[in-house]
Parts: C-alpha cells; sequence; structure tokens
C-alpha cells in the first residue's frame, strides 16, 4: 500500500468530484449538494452546514478511495480503465441504493412517505435522485467517472 | 343567492357524474382521494397528487371507481368529523341508517416509526345504526387514467390484489366479494342494527406491501386519525366571523400540502371544466409560486408556521434549477411537469372534453411571480426567520431580473393562451418585489443590495402604473396599461400595499369591477370580453372584493355581510371549487380549489382584524436580531 499516494490522489479526486457537483449545480443541471446534505445531519443552519458537509464529504472521499486502491491491490495494478469501472459503479451504487437510504439516516431528511406532519426538512432524493432534477444521475455519474479516472491514473502501486 | 339544487339528494340516473360540489375530499399529505355523496371514491392518484389516477370516473364512466353504500335510494347527509379530514356519510333508506366513515390514515411520524403502517391506505368503515340494509361494494380499478384494464387476483384472507404496474393495490374488506369478467371486484353484505364492516385499500410502491389487519386495527386507525387532525387544527388562532368554515378551508389546504417537500398544489384534480360541456378543462396538480404570498399570509395568519414555512423554503430552494428566472409552475419536488398531453380515451366530467395532464402555462411568462416570492420572504421575515446568505444571493439575483425585465409585456396572472401584453397586475407585483426587497435591506435582513437602482426602479415602475394603468375616463384602474378592461386583481392593490384601500382611484376602481364584473350578489368574475369564453364567477376574485372592503373600501359590516354572503357558496361540507355558477351558486373548476380556500382566508383574517379595531393587514418587517443564527429562511 502506497500511503502517500492513496492521501494525495484520494483528496485530489474528492475535490475533482466535489467541484464537478458543485458546478453541476451551477449549470443548473442538479440541485443535489452533497456537503450540504451531509452538512445538515449535524446542523440546520445552511452557511455552517455546507463547511461541516465539506469536511465530512472530504473525510468521507477519502475512505472510499481507500476502497478503489483496495481493488487495485486486490487486481495487481491501476489505471483509468479500472479506476472508471470503480466510479461507474460506485455512482450506480449511490444513485440507486445510498441516496435511497438517506431520509432513513439522515435526521432531518423527509422521505416520500412522510406526511401530512410538516417539518420543515431536506427533500427525499428520490429514484435515481431525479427529485433533485431530471439531469442528477448524469451529474452524479461524471462526478463519479472522473474521481475513478484520477485514482486509476495515478495511484502507483508499490 | 341563487337556489340551489337539494344537497341530499342522490345521484340521479340522467348524469354520469354528479355535480362537483357534491364531492368531499380525504387525504394523507401526498395525495387525496375525492369522495361522491353516493359513497363513491371516483377520483385517486397514488402515490402522489400528480400519478396517474387509479379511479378516475369523476372523468369518465369506465374511468374507474369504489363504491361502499347501502343498496337503494334515499336521503344522504354528511359531514366531516369535527376539526379533521375524516368524511362521515349517513345514508337514511327506507330500510335502515348506516354511517359510512372515510378516511386516508393519518400519524405522526414517531407514531408512524413505532407501527409497520402501509406506504397508503384508504380505511371505509360502515356501520349499520338502525334497520337492515345491504351493502354492496364495487372495486373497478382502472390505472394509469383508465388506460389500463386491471387484472385482479383473489388471495383469499390476504384480499384482492391488483398489480398496477406502479405498485401493488391490496382491498381488504369485510364484505364477501368475486372478482367478474371485466375485471371488476363486486360484493355485497347484510347489516343489521350495530354491525359494522371495514375496508381497506393499500398502496405499495417502494416494497413489499404492508398488510394490515382489519376490525379494530381500522377503529385504532381512526382513532390516531381523528387525533392528529385536531392536534394539528388546534393550532389554529381564529376567532373571528364565520369560524367554522375558516378552519375548514385550513384544512383542506392542508390537504393540497405535499408534506414531504411542503409544495402546495392548486387543487388535487384535473379537467374538472370552468363550463360545464366546454373545454377551459385544465390540470391543475402542480404549484404556482404566482400563488406564493396569499398562501404564506393565509398560513401564518391563521398560526400554520410549519406549513407556511416549508412553502417558502420550497420556494426558494427547490426552484433553483430554473433561477433566477421562476417558471410558472413546478411539480412537487420543483421539477418541470411533463408537457400537457390530452387524453382522449375519457369523455370528461359531463362531456368536457378535453381531458388535460400536464398544464402547458408551464411554458408562460408572468412577471408578477418575482413579487410573490419576495413578499412570500418578507412575510416569512415578518414571522421571525432569519435570511441566510444563500437566500440574500436569490433574493438580490431576483431583483436583478425584475429590474431587467419589468418593462416588458407578459401573460399575466391568467395565463390567457393569447399574446402577452403590459398587465398592470404585473407591474405593480414587480414593484411589490423591489419594494419588499428594499424593506428587508432597511431592516438588516438583506446586507448587500444595490439599493440605488432598486430605488430607482421601484419609483419609476409606480409612475408608470400610476399614469399608464388609471383610466380617467373610466375613472379606474384597467387591466393593462393603456387600456380599458377591468380585471378583478386590481383588487389587490390595497393587498399589497400599493394602493390605500380607501383612496378614490380605488373607490372608482371597485365601483367599476362591480359594474363590469358582477356576477350577481356579492360574485365577481375575473374579467369579461373576448377572453372569457362563459367561465363562471371567479371564486378568489369574489373573495378579493369582500377583502377589499375589509381593508377600507367601506365598513366592517358591509365586509361582514360580503364575507358571509360568500361563505354560503360553500358545499355542505365547506368546500369551494376554482369558480362559481351564478345562476346555480354549484362549483365548478377544479375541486376543491387551494386559491379560492386561501382567498377566504385572507378575507376573514382580514375582516377579523378589522373588526377588532386593529390595521386590516399587519406589514412589518423586525429589523434582523443581531448576532442572527444563519438559519434557513
Amino acid at each position: 500500500m502506497n500511503w502517500g499516494s492513496w492521501a494525495l490522489w484520494g483528496f485530489v479526486a474528492t475535490l475533482v468530484l466535489t467541484t464537478v457537483m458543485a458546478g453541476s449545480q451551477g449549470l443548473r443541471m442538479t440541485r443535489m449538494n452533497v456537503p450540504y446534505m451531509l452538512g445538515t445531519m449535524f446542523t440546520s443552519g445552511r452557511d455552517r452546514a455546507k463547511l461541516v458537509g465539506f469536511g465530512v464529504h472530504l473525510i468521507n472521499g477519502w475512505l472510499f478511495s481507500l476502497l478503489y486502491v483496495a481493488a487495485f491491490h486486490a487486481w495487481g495494478r491501476a489505471g483509468l480503465g479500472a479506476g472508471v469501472a470503480i466510479g461507474f459503479v460506485h455512482a450506480a451504487f449511490v444513485l440507486t441504493v445510498g441516496m435511497r437510504l438517506m431520509p432513513g439516516l439522515h435526521p432531518r431528511m423527509a422521505s416520500e412517505q412522510h406526511g401530512p406532519t410538516v417539518t420543515r426538512q431536506l427533500e427525499p432524493p428520490g429514484f435515481l435522485s431525479l427529485n433533485y432534477g431530471y439531469q442528477t444521475p448524469l451529474s452524479v455519474l461524471i462526478a463519479h467517472l472522473a474521481f475513478g479516472a484520477i485514482l486509476g491514473s495515478f495511484y502507483s502501486l508499490p | 343567492m341563487p337556489s340551489r339544487p337539494d344537497p341530499a339528494h342522490r345521484r340521479g340516473t340522467d348524469a354520469v357524474q354528479p355535480p362537483i360540489d357534491h364531492y368531499a375530499v380525504i387525504g394523507d399529505g401526498r395525495s387525496t382521494a375525492l369522495v361522491s355523496r353516493d359513497g363513491s371514491i371516483d377520483w385517486l392518484c397514488w402515490p402522489r397528487f400528480d400519478s396517474p389516477s387509479i379511479f378516475a370516473a369523476l372523468l369518465d364512466e369506465q374511468g374507474g371507481q369504489w363504491r361502499l353504500a347501502p343498496e337503494g335510494t334515499g336521503r344522504v347527509t354528511r359531514r366531516y368529523l369535527e376539526r379533521t379530514n375524516v368524511l362521515e356519510t349517513r345514508f337514511e333508506t327506507g330500510d335502515g341508517v348506516a354511517v359510512l366513515t372515510d378516511f386516508m390514515p393519518v400519524a405522526s411520524e414517531e407514531d408512524k416509526n413505532r407501527r409497520l403502517v402501509p406506504e397508503q391506505e384508504i380505511v371505509r368503515i360502515v356501520a349499520c345504526e338502525r334497520g337492515e340494509l345491504e351493502i354492496g361494494l364495487l372495486l373497478d380499478v382502472r390505472a394509469d387514467y383508465a388506460r389500463q384494464r386491471a387484472r385482479p387476483l383473489a388471495a383469499g384472507r390476504l384480499g384482492v390484489r391488483v398489480d398496477t404496474g406502479r405498485g401493488l393495490l391490496v382491498l381488504r374488506t369485510d364484505v364477501p366479494v368475486r372478482i367478474v369478467g371485466d375485471g371488476r371486484v363486486v360484493g355485497s353484505l347484510r347489516l343489521n342494527a350495530g354491525q359494522v364492516a371495514h375496508s381497506s385499500l393499500t398502496f405499495a410502491a417502494d416494497g413489499i406491501a404492508v398488510l394490515p389487519p382489519l376490525g379494530d386495527r381500522c377503529l385504532e386507525a381512526l382513532d390516531r386519525s381523528v387525533r392528529w387532525w385536531r392536534d394539528w387544527a388546534s393550532r389554529i388562532h381564529y376567532d373571528g366571523p364565520c369560524r367554522d368554515i375558516v378552519v375548514r378551508s385550513a384544512l383542506a389546504l392542508k390537504l393540497m400540502v405535499y408534506a414531504p417537500s411542503g409544495a402546495v398544489v392548486a387543487a388535487p384534480t384535473t379537467s374538472l371544466p370552468e363550463r360545464v360541456g366546454g373545454d377551459l378543462n385544465w390540470d391543475y396538480r402542480f404549484c404556482w409560486p404566482r400563488d406564493a404570498s396569499l398562501t404564506v399570509r393565509a398560513l401564518f395568519g391563521l398560526g400554520c408556521d410549519a406549513e407556511a414555512r416549508a412553502f417558502v423554503d420550497w420556494l426558494l430552494h427547490t426552484t433553483r434549477l430554473t433561477q433566477p428566472e421562476l417558471r410558472v409552475l413546478y411539480d412537487v419536488f420543483g421539477n418541470r411537469p411533463p408537457g400537457e398531453r390530452t387524453l382522449g380515451h375519457l369523455a370528461g366530467y359531463r362531456g368536457s372534453r378535453p381531458v388535460r395532464i400536464g398544464n402547458a402555462a408551464e411554458g408562460q411568462r408572468q412577471l408578477d411571480v418575482y413579487g410573490e416570492v419576495i413578499d412570500a420572504v418578507a412575510y416569512s421575515a415578518q414571522e421571525g426567520a432569519v435570511v441566510d446568505r444563500d437566500t440574500e444571493r436569490m433574493l438580490c439575483a431576483f431583483g436583478a431580473y425584475v429590474c431587467r425585465h419589468w418593462t416588458e409585456p407578459d401573460d399575466g396572472i391568467w395565463e390567457p393562451r393569447s399574446a402577452a401584453a403590459h398587465n398592470t397586475h404585473s407591474r405593480v407585483l414587480a414593484w411589490v418585489a423591489l419594494d419588499r426587497l428594499l424593506q428587508l435591506h432597511d431592516r438588516g435582513h438583506l446586507r448587500e443590495a444595490p439599493v440605488v437602482t432598486l430605488r430607482g426602479h421601484r419609483d419609476w415602475i409606480r409612475r408608470e402604473v400610476e399614469a399608464r394603468a388609471w383610466n380617467p375616463e373610466l375613472g379606474s384602474y384597467v387591466a393593462q396599461l393603456d387600456g380599458d378592461r377591468l380585471d378583478a386583481s386590481l383588487l389587490l392593490l390595497p393587498w399589497y400595499g400599493f394602493e390605500d384601500a380607501a383612496s378614490d382611484r380605488m373607490r372608482g376602481t371597485f365601483g367599476r369591477i362591480r359594474e363590469r364584473l358582477g356576477a350577481g350578489d356579492v360574485l365577481l368574475y375575473r374579467y369579461r370580453g373576448a377572453g372569457s369564453p362563459g367561465e363562471g364567477a371567479f371564486g378568489i376574485c369574489s373573495f378579493w372584493g369582500a377583502e377589499y372592503v375589509a381593508l377600507g373600501g367601506g365598513t366592517a359590516e358591509e365586509a361582514r355581510a360580503v364575507f358571509e354572503r360568500l361563505c354560503a357558496y360553500a358545499n355542505d361540507v365547506g368546500l369551494l371549487a376554482e369558480e362559481l355558477d351564478p345562476e346555480t351558486g354549484g362549483a365548478l373548476g377544479n375541486f376543491p380549489q387551494a386559491f379560492t380556500h386561501v382567498g377566504l382566508i385572507n378575507a376573514a383574517l382580514s375582516l377579523d382584524r378589522r373588526l377588532r379595531g386593529e390595521s386590516p393587514l399587519q406589514r412589518q418587517i423586525p429589523a434582523r436580531p443581531e448576532h442572527a443564527p444563519e438559519a434557513a429562511s
């Protein structure tokens, strides 16, 4: 295990993923804001939540990149193709399973079975996170492919 | 007031659908069902308001329904259990008396977490109070707007199952049923005095269906639902005129709040006609930001703060994909609804065709929306909300958009499908947008705002409206700049603080509106002319008239009289549609209509304050507290 390479490229990949997602928001492709979503698990203040959530997201990115690195080691090779393939599986998992679990995990997120009590909660992502905009799956996919591509291309096996 | 048909009679044999106001509504904060006086659920969309219908007998005889009622004819009366959305229909026939209780079970989230509950459910409990009655059941599932023929399967003690393609419906009932050749489920049961039969229809789209038992479990669900609704209604602090119907309006409005996102849909139905037999049939199962400040004021005014704040959050954050531009309408999650389509296979309500799904107004441009949304945020700040930095940026972007575009023509509040025009209402709402931004800035809620620019445009708009929207020959404001037509939306000028209700100009405008838009009694059309092909009197416009009087256009007693007469147009369970037939007083258009109930509530709030000697409208944004937390708006 090349710890230095993992720490560096895991960090870079997470930054790029976050940037792609934020860019998608700016381009009005999606309303999904992962740092905000994670941060509101700890605080309801919008500005503070984004800050806290960014920290959590960074740590998450590093932890997830460990799985990518573990897969590279298991295969005995890294590379663009391997990284992109894992990124694709990662994105598919996030969209179909991960986000669907969020209403159960997140203390401030409503579910689609919520109601009629109304509280000021985060709206649920729904299937493929489509509630956050029809192009959300596309932006999540692009972000994770970029994440995998960076790790696959730049992580060097010892 | 025109004489109306006796509401106690049952569906005639010659009419496919009963009158619109013969329906009542039940719901669970995500979906609603319309129940007729015959005990037939003729409209149901699951899992949410704008999902394809499961029952649509409202729009076509073959559209699907769930009927549960005593056989034979007789007298029918009904009511909601006090301060709830639990409907009770009482059938009196020559053989006896039966009471049918219909509801969608509701409970607090904590309560729901403690037990396994179906994703969605309708419970129907029929009790024989006197005599001996034959209870008939008919379940005719026609999913996807009746485009899909149901294939029910008998599953023994697990009930009857119908896979709709989008989810699984399960009927469980004490009534012995059988499946007949065309896919209908029919059954009957003889009940003696004191006997009760329970039925439950559940829907599962998200996984394995939950099959709750019948019997005591239904009664427990009823008890929980009644408690939940009464607890919710206990927050309503209104003790003014016509309290019962104001509380009923709040309960009806609550049924149109989509709880998972906070959106408020305009109505739970599509294509109920504004003119029976005509083509003014629209899909209202979406959210119009245009209704924002009126709705928010109604909710805050009654004490429904959670709903008001959730709606403001929805307005600001769910509409982000299109900002700074705001679209005319969104779905409950802020997405663009599918394009408008007609359903040619449906005959329409009493032949009113076409039946439409989706709404082409979505592609229109309404410049009044910005004023509505910003005014809603101002109301929210007035009620103690703190504007966070994201919201500040959003509001400033709206302001910049208004400054760039207010001089342009738009489609206007009523969404006519004709050419854009320079609408006075849109201009005034542009003024409202900039005026409220300046007020928010003055009170410290907007820390950085281009004050000079905003003020310059605001004052420019006022000058233009005062010069070009005032017609000296008519002695009235007019619908369009330099025009001569009247529009009931002009009655809102005092509501938004643009004009004093008691000013000569507003008195002149009100006089002209009554003269040209009066529909008999105290009813008003929204407009008249080539663009109004025979529609009914407009519900909310009539309440705007009452509120205008309450705001200072007349005496308090005059306002009370107008308001009380308007309230009498509600049906036997206190519900109102979009429009009223001036000749019969019957309901027209989608039903029940959030906007009409919002109008009723706002008129009641203003009247109540006037009667108590207070200023009818309270508009004072408090200063932003120092060290305010960066809370969501």
